[in-house]
């Protein structure tokens, strides 16, 4: 019996949301009274380091082949096997959650995806999770002896422990997926939303696309991701990725910034547990400001250069 | 590929506007007055399916694992233009009970196609546990599907950017926004529905893998702090020295 953490590797380092979940699966080790692996498929990251967030061992693995869901899950599979881990912890990201459910179908294991809290063991096993879509949550029981938590990102403190984790390296080799990668793009030097603690979002009250950069030069000054509201996306004035919301993407920073959405409940829904929400709108009356920490009634257009101005400061 | 066959997985979930609600001490939801409608990226999946299924020659069997009370969703997948449709009747607990009825009916399919994920319990793992369970591969969050020359390419999301993939199938993928506009059924579709094979399949899995114990609405917000539109920079100062989260 012990915890397995799958580390994510993005652009040969480990992503933060690998950290937090290797600190998850330490608390989690610690609940249960067993160890923490850790699994990072790759090449590049300092595997040790992830001993300063818990993990006791560290296996790396090269896998011949870029990622698939079938690929990585048999891989992780045979770590699990191996370490006889009844806990795998993996982050909710597009890879982890393409992942989850495969591995947990070759463990035999009980699944639950955005997953916000900490087991609770002192009846079964009971995870809190996040459901329709960020209105609600649920909490679960998770009857089989094998478990796959997929955590949510930005949703745990990342505790250091300031140990050495032993690393140990080894090729494996998978079966053929029947799945050609023919081309991978990736925005450079752009936040992930999913893992931004900040999100800088704008709807109708924008008025158009050319006044997007008002959006985007707040979210440059503090180093945060951009997004917009549904209406925003169905017209084109931005790309579906940025849609957040119930049939966009349901987010957690830990500030968002709404500015000209009035906060429609679809909308709400996919934005309500970040930490501290701002809403900036003219009229008085948007339901924005009942779901918002800090209000400002007014013009976008007057109030976003003055942000942009004092966030440069 | 003449005769291709696609197999389109939905679900039935609360209207997008629907105010969540618990009765029962917080352990159930609250149905009442709550409109059901087809989850809106599985509507996505149906569309793609049809346009897929009809420039090929090829058929689309919708199938949902579920009680009676889905039918009328069922008939508004079908007077989209789908061929047929399958009930699976459960009343299923997570999304692996999901997967096991539905690989029972599985086999003999090019493509099969979900929704991103419901809107109701966003597991979003159907597809990736189908695609286990068939041995075949899962393509997740795909912004594109197209068919030509014996094989299928997915577009999909990936964190920070997009991917491209190619596979000849048989193989799973789900839907996401921008795959397609959502088809609206129009009045011929709707009468052909009427009549189109719907069959009821009695379920076979053991059951779930987990059990829901009880629910929680997220805590109300304490109340709005305004700050003055002609001070505005000043909302910068109390995010980096009160909220502390810049």
């Amino acid at each position: 019996m012990s915890v397995l953490v799958f580390a994510e590797i993005s652009d040969g380092k480990f992503k933060k949301a690998a950290y937090e979940a290797v600190s998850y699966g330490r608390q989690v080790a610690d609940l249960l009274g067993s160890k923490v692996t850790a699994v990072a498929i790759g090449q590049g990251a300092d595997a040790a380091e992830l001993g300063q967030y818990g993990a006791h061992t560290v296996k790396t693995l090269s896998v011949g082949e870029a990622f698939t869901a079938d690929a990585y899950a048999a891989a992780v599979n045979g770590v699990a096997n191996e370490v006889s881990a009844t806990t795998v912890i993996i982050s909710n990201t597009y890879t982890g959650k393409s992942l989850a459910p495969r591995l947990a179908q070759l463990m035999g294991a009980s699944l639950a995806s955005n997953v916000v809290s900490l087991p609770n063991t002192s009846q079964g096993f009971v995870v809190k999770r996040g459901v329709f879509s960020g209105k609600a949550f649920a909490f679960v029981d998770l009857n089989r002896t094998h478990k796959v938590l997929a955590i949510t990102p930005n949703s745990f403190e990342i505790k250091t422990y300031g140990e050495t984790a032993s690393v140990e390296n080894s090729a494996v080799t998978v079966a053929s997926s029947g799945l050609t990668i023919d081309a991978v793009n990736k925005v450079t030097g752009k936040i992930p939303l999913t893992e931004a603690e900040v999100v800088i979002s704008g709807g109708r009250g924008l008025k158009g696309p050319e006044n997007w950069h008002l959006i985007e030069d707040l979210a440059t000054a503090l180093g945060a991701a951009t997004a917009c509201s549904k209406p925003v996306s169905d017209m084109d004035w931005r790309p579906h990725s940025e849609h957040v919301g119930q049939t966009g993407i349901t987010i957690k920073p830990n500030l968002y910034v709404a500015v000209g959405i009035s906060g429609a409940i679809q909308h709400l829904a996919g934005v309500s547990s970040s930490k501290v929400i701002v809403a900036i709108n003219k009229d008085p009356e948007a339901p924005f400001f009942k779901a918002a920490d800090y209000g400002i009634v007014g013009d976008a257009f007057e109030v976003l250069p003055q942000l942009i101005a004092a966030a440069k400061n | 590929m003449t005769g291709m066959k696609i197999l389109a997985c939905i679900s039935v979930v609360p209207d997008t506007t629907t105010k969540i609600t618990f009765t029962e001490n917080n352990t159930q939801f609250n149905t009442a007055g709550v409109q059901y409608i087809l989850n809106p990226y599985d509507e996505l999946a149906v569309t793609r399916g049809l346009e897929i299924a009809e420039a090929n020659g090829g058929s689309l069997t919708i199938v949902h694992v579920g009680r009676a009370d889905a039918e009328p969703v069922i008939r508004k997948a079908l007077s989209m233009g789908a061929n047929e449709a399958i009930r699976i009747d459960a009343d299923p607990v997570d999304a692996q009970q999901v997967a096991e009825e539905i690989a029972k009916i599985a086999n003999g399919y090019d493509l099969i196609l979900t929704g991103r994920e419901s809107i109701d319990y966003n597991g979003g793992a159907v597809c990736g546990l189908l695609g286990a369970m068939l041995g075949i591969p899962s393509i997740n969050v795909v912004t594109r599907i197209d068919y030509a020359a014996g094989k299928f390419t997915f577009d999909r999301d990936i964190d920070g950017g997009r991917e491209t993939v190619t596979c000849a199938g048989p193989c799973v993928a789900s839907a996401q926004k921008e795959l397609c506009e959502p088809r609206i059924p129009n009045m011929r579709g709707i009468m052909a529905a009427r009549t189109k094979p719907l069959q009821v399949l009695a379920a076979q899995s053991a059951g779930g893998y987990s059990q829901y114990a009880s629910f929680e609405l997220p805590a109300p917000k304490s109340g709005v702090k305004l700050i003055d539109p002609s001070e505005a920079g000043k909302l910068i100062d109390i995010l980096r020295n009160e909220a502390k989260v810049i």
